[in-house]
């Protein structure tokens, strides 16, 4: 007889998502999909003027309307639920999720209707008539930084959220500022670049828009709330805390969570109010998004401003880095808002060694939808900043930009590397993504054929950018929640496998991961094993999804859980098999001892003895089910390296991108096929805020790309094929070299795509364009040298 | 996203159509493909009581021969005038045009006849009409009647089209030297500027020219002073570059918005004439090939 087949190892290969089948058949279930006997409907009344105090709230048509439960105002919301909390050490304004006296932004909640139906719900809505005394509203940060015309919150004077906080060389962890290191780079140089870049607003615009269902059940005192969340257990810790309930008496579940990026890590009124409606009331409340309230009341992301100078000498080395960051935060505090920005400045030294810093922090609100994470969440800005100032020096010193890039790397043999900034990066190796990339790309021929496109009269031009960013988010130090993940690995009766994670993937195919190394650890096919995810109730503890750490801390704790339990699997296979538990291996189904397979016992026969275990092996208790906190030292730091090649209309000014080129070093990869989707993903995001996304809003605060009519978000007919590739750098911190690459691509794409464009239109002087890349700026600089800055 | 209540009702034929429509007493409205009425009653600035469904009447589809005619009945979908092969083969301007619509879902769903009652000011299909010198077959209480498409658009979102009338079909003799250019904006692919041509060419000569311009302006119009440059002039680059020259000029009312400036769409409108010129003209000597 033929020896079965061997499992084959699955860490590292193409393996298809397990995801996809019931995602692209229509047969998850969301949260819009969840029903609850007696179920009722929300909408929310919204403000249609950005700044403006209530007069007056009319709710008598509502109220009377067939189906309509009850309508609430901010006032009788107050009664019911404190005001909102937020996730950072940082002075925040009174932030109602109903708006009690002062509306601060288009969009922001002014009443909600409970009904029996969605329809009625809106038409309610639409029934109460609200009186504003209109107030000035301010849109520009710069100008609410004088005060006027409008100051947003009274206890905020100039409307400065956070004021002016300097960080880097110089700055001593008790904020003391000495400015003689900075003034002495720039003292030396012989080249000092500067500008100022407007890293835009963007819109997350998730396929799924949010949603929640909120069931307090009065006779049990507990609460089941089901959300569109990347954190179920951050948010079960939110609603408990504004409820008055314990934690052991809410349940969050994050079922099918149609994307996030970042957007849906904040815990939004609307969770507070159904959450409040449905204890007052004790009925099941649902509210679902609509497109139009996601344009305005999920919140919006970057939005930084910053005054860029970078000094250097004429050989091209860098001195010293100033970055003045304004942040136009909005019109209030979220849960991670006012620290965004911070890792902008945090990743200032991008991947140079930098011998002097100053980045200062002034964050600002204005009459706009408040912002907080979206994929990148403060480093593609700094990413941006950092490179487009890079590709400007190169071009004043008519160096090429890649040498100008290598001159400044920080070298492999200095890792660990502590920044100017603090920050400290693991592991790296700056000068084989780029040279890999510019190998991908064939850099040299590129430039032939640019060169030669151009004396045809062609605009084409090339762009060149490095990145780092900072992922595997954690350690506790870094995160009010605590910076670790959990997971508990549970050998069933029968064999098979299950393992909670408390990342709650939406995207991101943890349910293929997580299985591909458990199906490695235990020797057992992938189809034997399902990740558990996104309810509180069955995974015990969890911090969530985001700052790409998914993998990095979450497959590490699934990793260390497992191997608690395996070790105890492998005690009751050595009673069986009477060999020592060193001597087994774990392979194809089986539990056997080294060297002599046939010998084996099968893998379910192991597990349905430690479930019944006669006898009992001495000091064994029985079953087969153990976790682990993984509390990883300090962050991950992935990079990599991006080429485009872009072509700008001469006639039109409409840019299309020809070429893109991404070399991306997350470390060790566990399933190549996934990351290669995630940074297709990244750079659509990256190139979209390039070349066709921007929010925008009139002087009045009227919010002008509302829809998708004016807003618009990438397609896949925007982009070339791209060209992706990889090296491998393990970061030291975690056992599986894995470093974290969800926001990878929105890093590097965005200030290369814009160095190819100011590239193609050098003839006409341009040294800098600030994003979006509308075809209407292109044309100006092209046929009225204006538009552009030089 | 919710729109307010109404009454569905489907019809049979266009008598049916119209019988159903007058009996809401002004409260109803035809759907088509509804690509351009359901938006608009999801955001709440259209509240019929009652929608009639038009997209099934028998007949009221497809794309023939009628004489040395060709007709497109209003419910044909973009998808299907793009993918036509008689349009391609004929009059390959508005498969062309129809394959610039929005995108697939819009094209699947979205039709001709929805499209000119309609009338947005940067909607495709206006030009294209307007170049062919459609005829439009409306039908209302007192029967048929039939509209030029230079006399059918008359402002901003509004034609000659009577609130109890239906659009049947469209009519044109088929121009091959016809082409159309269109820069997109591209979060809805609605034209900023949008440029449809059609080309009388007889012996290297221009005999006549009609152009239709869309999107630069608060409804589709006819660029007269360029058609007037080209008429019995040789079908040549430099003609062809001359007359484009004079796009728009006229033009007193230019559109403004986030994603064009009048001065960019002023611009745009030579630029795509010359485009949708040169296109033709290179089908024209497609042909004398």
């Amino acid at each position: 007889m033929a020896a079965p087949p061997v499992l084959p190892k699955l860490v590292g290969q193409r393996v298809k998502r397990r995801e996809d089948p019931r995602l692209i058949q229509g047969r998850a279930t969301y949260v819009d999909d969840i029903a609850l006997v007696g179920m009722q409907h929300l909408a929310f009344k919204r403000s249609d003027v950005a700044h403006g105090r209530i007069r007056s709230i009319d709710t008598r048509a509502a109220k009377v309307m067939d189906g309509v439960e009850a309508v609430f105002t901010g006032a009788e919301i107050a009664e019911l639920l404190a005001p909102m909390p937020i996730g950072t050490p940082f002075p925040s304004p009174e932030h109602r999720a109903v708006a009690v006296d002062t509306v601060r932004y288009g969009g922001e909640p002014v009443a909600v209707v409970v009904a029996s139906d969605r329809y009625v719900a809106r038409d309610a809505a639409d029934a109460i008539v609200v009186s504003y005394e209109t107030l000035p509203a301010v849109v520009d940060p710069e100008l609410a930084m004088t005060g006027k015309p409008t100051v947003i919150h009274p206890a905020f004077p100039n409307n400065l959220a956070v004021a002016l906080v300097p960080s880097g060389t110089g700055v001593s962890a008790s904020g003391s500022v000495d400015d003689s290191a900075i003034n002495e780079a720039f003292a030396k140089a012989d080249v000092v670049i500067s500008q100022r870049m407007v890293n835009q607003r963007l819109a997350p615009t998730t396929m799924e828009p949010r949603g929640v269902v909120a069931h307090y059940e009065p006779g049990k005192g507990s609460m089941t709330i089901w959300s569109s969340t990347q954190n179920p257990h951050i948010l079960r810790t939110f609603i408990a805390a504004l409820t008055g309930l314990g934690q052991d008496q809410v349940r969050a579940i994050a079922p099918e969570v149609g994307g996030g990026f970042g957007s849906k890590i904040n815990i939004y009124g609307e969770e507070y109010v159904a959450a409040a409606i449905s204890k007052h009331l004790g009925i099941p409340v649902k509210w679902s998004e609509d497109r139009s309230e996601a344009f305005v009341a999920t919140t919006h992301g970057r939005d930084i401003l910053g005054y860029v100078d970078l000094a250097a000498k004429s050989d091209g080395t860098v001195l010293g880095l100033k970055l003045r960051l304004i942040a136009d935060i909005g019109a209030y505090n979220m849960l991670l808002t006012a620290a965004i920005p911070t890792l902008t400045m945090l990743m200032a030294s991008a991947t140079y060694n930098i011998p002097a810093i100053r980045a200062t922090l002034t964050e600002v609100f204005t009459n706009k939808t408040p912002t907080d994470a979206y994929r990148g969440a403060g480093r593609p800005e700094a990413t941006y900043f950092v490179e487009r100032a890079m590709d400007m020096l190169a071009r004043e010193l008519k160096m090429d930009p890649a040498e100008l890039r290598r001159k400044n790397f920080i070298k492999p043999h200095q890792f660990p590397f502590a920044t100017q900034m603090g920050a400290v990066y693991d592991s790296g190796d700056y000068e084989k993504a780029l040279d890999l990339a510019l190998k991908n790309a064939q850099w040299d021929r590129l430039k032939t054929e640019r060169d030669a496109a151009r004396a045809q009269g062609r605009l084409v031009g090339l762009g060149l950018s490095m990145y780092v960013e900072v992922c595997g988010v954690g350690p506790s130090s870094t995160l009010p929640t605590g910076g670790w993940e959990h997971s508990q690995v549970t050998i069933e009766r029968d064999g098979r496998i299950s393992a909670t994670t408390g990342a709650s993937p939406h995207g991101q195919g943890n349910e293929t991961t997580f299985a591909q190394m458990l199906a490695d650890q235990f020797g057992v096919p992938l189809e034997h094993i399902t990740i558990l995810h996104g309810d509180t109730g069955v995974v015990k503890q969890g911090i969530g999804t985001f700052g790409s750490r998914s993998q990095a801390v979450g497959g590490t704790a699934v990793h260390m859980a497992g191997a608690k339990v395996k070790s105890k699997m492998a005690k009751f296979a050595a009673a069986l098999l009477e060999a020592h538990e060193d001597d087994l291996v774990f392979q194809n189904g089986m539990i056997s001892v080294k060297g002599s397979p046939a010998s084996g016992k099968s893998f379910a026969s192991v597990a349905g003895y430690a479930y019944r275990p006669v006898p009992l092996p001495e000091g064994l208790e029985p079953g087969l089910s153990d976790e682990a906190f993984f509390e990883p030292a300090n962050n991950t730091y992935p990079f990599g390296c991006h080429i485009s090649m872009v072509e700008i209309d001469r006639q039109t000014g409409e840019p299309t991108l020809l070429k893109l080129v991404a070399v991306d070093d997350a470390g060790h990869l566990i399933n190549p096929l996934i990351v290669e989707g995630q940074i297709h993903g990244g750079l659509a995001q990256g190139i979209g805020q390039a070349m066709i996304e921007e929010v925008v809003y009139n002087e009045d605060g009227q919010l002008l790309t509302g829809s998708f009519m004016d807003y618009a978000i990438p397609r896949a007919g925007d982009f070339p094929r791209f060209e992706l590739d990889a090296t491998v750098t393990p970061t030291p911190l975690n056992p599986l070299g894995a470093k974290g690459v969800g926001e990878a691509g929105t890093l590097g794409s965005t200030p290369c795509i814009v160095a190819a464009v100011v590239d193609a239109l050098s003839e006409f002087g341009v040294k800098h364009i600030d994003m979006m890349l509308r075809p209407e700026k292109l044309w100006r600089i092209i046929h009225q040298g204006q538009g552009g800055q030089s | 996203m919710i729109s307010t209540p109404f009454e569905y009702s489907r019809a049979m034929s266009l008598d049916d159509a119209l019988a159903k429509l007058r009996a809401t007493n002004g409260e109803g409205k035809f759907i088509a493909g509804g690509h351009s009425l359901v938006p608009l009653m999801k955001l709440r600035l259209s509240e019929p009581k009652v929608l009639i469904d038009i997209a099934r009447i028998p007949g009221l589809s497809g794309i023939r021969t009628k004489g040395d005619k060709i007709e497109i009945g209003a419910g044909t979908s973009h998808h299907d005038v793009a993918s036509s092969a008689l349009l391609q083969q004929v009059c390959p301007m508005v498969a062309e045009a129809a394959a610039e619509i929005g995108d697939p879902q819009v094209r699947n769903r979205g039709t001709l006849g929805g499209s000119l009652a309609h009338a947005d000011p940067a909607a495709d299909y206006p030009a294209v009409m307007l170049a062919l010198d459609a005829e439009i077959h409306v039908k209302g209480p007192k029967g048929w009647r039939m509209v030029h498409a230079h006399d059918f658009f008359r402002g901003l979102f509004t034609v000659d089209l009577a609130a109890d009338e239906i659009i049947a079909g469209v009519q044109f003799n088929p121009v091959r030297s016809a082409a159309y250019a269109k820069l997109h904006q591209r979060a809805s692919h609605f034209a900023i500027v949008g440029v449809a041509v059609a080309l009388d060419v007889n012996n290297g000569v221009i005999r006549s020219a009609r152009i239709g311009l869309t999107g630069a302006s608060s409804y589709a119009t006819r660029l007269k002073d360029v058609e007037e440059a080209l008429a019995g002039k040789a079908l040549s680059m430099p003609n062809i570059e001359a007359a484009a020259r004079l796009a728009g000029a006229l033009l007193e009312d230019v559109n403004s918005d986030i994603h064009a400036s009048q001065e960019y769409r002023r611009a745009m409108i030579p630029v795509f004439t010359e485009r949708a010129l040169k296109g033709a003209m290179s089908r024209a000597l497609a042909r004398i090939q």
